[in-house]
């Protein structure tokens, strides 16, 4: 299943560092600078992106042409199908939003805004990458091993993935779970960087209320993801207890019970969404701020607000389970949390939308992205509240109406906002400003048919489709002509976007070769990262050139200077009037 | 139709434009809520779009020299403008989670009682098995009609239902009726509906379950009293005939 995957990965990337020869090649690998593994962690990613994007366009094939040879993988089994779906969703949420957003960013923003010359722990930070290296591999296996892979849904419900007389993938379902358990593991590991270098790296004379936001929501999220994982983790070891040596933890016959698994699953599934949301808004402020030459509206309600959020989010994750069969007066209870908590993601999409006025807004390509990801959000954080609501969840529940809600929350997350995060700070990894006709095709090429895929699902979802079926044609109700024609423009939609990202693929490529020279400060923003070369050079900065901090980082049109901007570096007394 | 209701007719939208029928007596309320939260969100979500889109289009950069104002959101005066609104989404959510309470407890948490007829519904990979009463409208006893992907209700009485599963989770699902429950090995799980449209609709498993999840259809007939009684006396089991298999457990239990 992987093997058409591999033809589309993009190797010029990885050529990038192949030019140093073995000596230099090992160093990469063994460095522990927190460029070089963001760097790491970023292609992984994205090639994980790309694996999960042709899992994605095979299904679709089949959706919408059922029974249908399709090209590049062949015909579509249902065992495959199921195997597709749980493994685009396992991958897209822990292979690409995860180490994409929380680690590469997280790894690479943080020392920089800080101004510190690294990770507090470098060497925790190298072991981090690299258990996360061997949980690729084996979540890779486990698609070609014999039997296939795991093919019980990214939630991985027992007794189905628990026994493989059910689910008919003894070593795929195995494998699924080691690394997915693995994947956790390195993320806790780049969990306790992230928080301890905001803590004692920081600049000297950078308060708490100096920090730019996004490292202040990249921290909470190891936060929620450190405190809600550990339940989980124990989970997928009694699941792999369950699955090899016969014990019955989620086995009724046995006295144990499935539904004790979907409480640890969600319960870290539910912060988790915020754990990928979290850096992604953080992204998107930083970009807003800058273009819109604007200070954040009402920066401390947003920490507070963020903070909020997360305490919230551990009490909200029932609502997955309303109709599991769980005590259904725990429905009220979960459906109240629920909507509460819509109340400061609401606020932070007001603050996002005041921040806006009275600025001076340039639509360049980080800015599109930023200002898609608001409009895109809102669409998945209003969708949350039909399937927040109990009684209407009855309905909605597994159905498509779930699934093109949280695609409209994980990719505004996962792709817009990563597409936002690298061509904002591509000059400053890179040292190449990159082409932004070309950046606005591949923007408008990708908004356009995301769009065009997930709403017609909605409809769908509406119109009683639910999830995780090959082929609706043995369902009368759902075998109609006009809700086949829906699939075809989801699928046909989805094509067009796959075709658009070689644009930016191409505009990479082009901008290393040929693109111009980046300065240190292109966008004329005041957060540390911009005051040092681009791009930075082993430590951040020249030994003589550590920041030293003076002000916070929105500080953007104040009244009396001559610059619209205010470094944070930058001592009052020069050019303040 | 005629003699709905004002708030009736309001649940009864997306029938009408013919994207779901409606099947079940609580199936409209149902529909309500999801109306009452679209009318809600789309108010907040159009309106939001609509002063995001302004302000992009209001103060772009045009390149005159017009500099962004300088505003921290810190006092009173601009903090009202965050204030107010998420004091108004609080509201809303209030009317929301209360429509909500009501149409859940309805549906999920209370149980009618002296129900016409108790049903058993029993989940496998991956197929349904229903267990109907025979002639003597009692369940397990001795004249039960089973069958196969193939449930038989009369229209208009109501039914209880006890969930079942063998093997793993399914979810048994009836999008007409807006009905939809997991089964659970090693539970049975009773609930409630009352068809109200005669005719002959899909059963889905809504529970990933496997390989064969995707083929797990089923169909609901839902008949008149006729019908109903003509289709139990042509396939309940003789009574003499069945006596040996009087006390065999049901499947699942």
């Amino acid at each position: 299943m992987v093997e058409p995957a591999v033809d589309l990965t993009h190797g010029h990337h990885h050529d990038d560092h192949a030019d140093h020869g073995p000596k230099g090649w090992l160093k990469y690998v063994w460095s522990t600078d927190h460029k070089v593994i963001a760097m790491q962690y970023m292609f992984t990613g994205m090639f994980m992106a790309l694996v999960g994007g042709f899992m994605a366009y095979v299904f679709r094939m089949q959706l919408a042409f059922p029974g249908i040879d399709v090209p590049g993988f062949g015909m579509v089994s249902p065992g495959e199908y199921n195997a597709l779906v749980t493994n685009h969703g396992t991958i897209m949420i822990f292979w690409v939003a995860m180490p994409v957003l929380l680690a590469a960013f997280g790894n690479y923003l943080i020392p920089l805004m800080v101004g510190a010359d690294d990770m507090v722990f470098p060497k925790v930070n190298r072991l981090s990458f690299q258990v996360f290296f061997v949980s690729t591999i084996v979540i890779l296996a486990s698609l070609v091993v014999e039997g296939g892979g795991f093919a019980g849904a990214w939630t991985a419900y027992p007794p189905l993935s628990a026994d493989s007389t059910y689910n008919l993938t003894p070593l795929g379902s195995t494998l699924w779970v080691i690394g997915v358990g693995l994947e956790f593991v390195a993320f806790l590991l780049g969990g306790i960087n992230f928080i301890t270098t905001l803590m004692n790296s920081r600049a000297p004379g950078m308060r708490a209320f100096d920090v730019p936001i996004v490292v202040w929501m990249i921290v909470v999220a190891s936060i929620l993801f450190m405190l809600s994982v550990g339940p989980l983790l124990a989970g997928a070891i009694m699941l792999i207890f369950d699955q090899t040596i016969g014990t019955g933890f989620f086995n009724p016959a046995t006295g144990g019970d499935p539904i004790l698994w979907q409480h640890l699953f969600w319960f870290f599934g539910h912060p988790e969404v915020y754990v990928v949301l979290l850096p992604a808004m953080g992204v998107v402020i930083e970009i807003i701020t800058t273009f819109a030459r604007k200070k954040v509206f009402a920066y401390r309600t947003v920490i507070f607000t963020v903070v909020a959020t997360g305490v919230l989010s551990f009490f909200v994750w029932a609502h997955h389970q309303f109709i599991a069969g769980i005590d259904p007066r725990m429905a009220n209870i979960f459906t109240i949390t629920t909507l509460l908590i819509s109340v400061p993601i609401a606020e932070l999409c007001f603050v996002y939308i005041a921040t806006l006025y009275g600025g001076s807004i340039t639509l360049n390509t980080p800015m599109l992205w930023a200002l898609a990801f608001v409009a895109e959000f809102l669409i998945g954080g209003v969708t949350g509240i039909f399937l927040g609501a109990a009684g209407a969840d009855i309905y909605f529940h597994d159905t498509y109406f779930v699934l093109a809600h949280f695609h409209y929350t994980f990719f505004p997350i996962a792709i817009i906002g990563t597409f936002a995060a690298v061509t904002y700070w591509f000059p400053k990894m890179f040292g190449k400003m990159m082409d932004d006709r070309l950046g606005k095709i591949h923007f408008w090429g990708t908004i356009i048919p995301f769009n065009l895929i997930f709403i017609p699902l909605f409809v769908l979802g509406m119109g009683g489709q639910h999830r995780r079926i090959y082929n609706y044609t043995h369902f009368p109700e759902l075998a109609l002509d006009w809700f086949q024609d829906m699939r075809v423009v989801a699928t046909v939609s989805l094509l067009i976007m796959l075709a658009f990202q070689f644009v930016f693929f191409y505009n990479w490529y082009k901008t290393i070769r040929h693109g111009p020279k980046a300065p240190r400060n292109p966008w004329k923003a005041n957060s540390l990262e911009w005051t040092t070369e681009s791009p930075p050079p082993h430590g951040n900065w020249r030994p003589d050139e550590m920041p030293v901090v003076y002000r916070g980082p929105y500080e953007y049109s104040t009244t009396d200077r001559e610059d619209d901007y205010w470094p944070q570096n930058e001592p009052s007394s020069r050019g303040s009037a | 139709m005629n003699d709905m209701s004002f708030w009736e007719r309001i649940g009864h939208f997306f029938d009408d434009i013919g994207l779901i029928r409606i099947g079940s007596s609580y199936a409209g309320d149902i529909d309500f809520l999801i109306i009452l939260v679209l009318v809600v969100v789309g108010v907040w979500f159009l309106a939001a779009e609509l002063i995001f889109v302004y302000f992009i289009m209001r103060f772009r950069a045009k390149g005159d020299g017009r500099r962004a104002d300088y505003i921290d959101g810190k006092n009173k005066r601009h903090k009202r403008w965050i204030f107010y609104p998420h004091l108004a989404v609080l509201v809303f959510d209030v009317l929301i989670v209360v429509v909500s309470f009501k149409v859940w407890n309805n549906v999920k948490m209370t149980l009618p009682d002296n129900p016409d007829a108790v049903i058993r519904v029993i989940g496998q990979q991956w197929a349904w098995t229903f267990q109907h009463p025979g002639v003597d409208g009692e369940l397990d006893t001795a004249d039960d009609i089973f069958t196969v992907d193939e449930l038989h209700v009369e229209n208009e009485k109501v039914y209880h239902f006890k969930l079942e599963a063998t093997d793993v989770l399914h979810s048994f699902s009836v999008p007409v009726w807006r009905i939809k429950q997991d089964a659970i090995p090693g539970r049975s799980i009773t609930g409630w509906f009352q068809p109200t449209v005669a005719g002959e609709f899909d059963v889905q498993c809504a529970e990933i379950c496997g390989f064969g999840h995707g083929v797990m259809a089923a169909r609901v007939m839902v008949e008149t009293a006729e019908e109903h009684a003509a289709w139990v006396a042509a396939n309940a089991p003789a009574v003499t005939a069945a006596a040996t298999d009087a006390n065999t457990p049901a499947p699942g239990s």
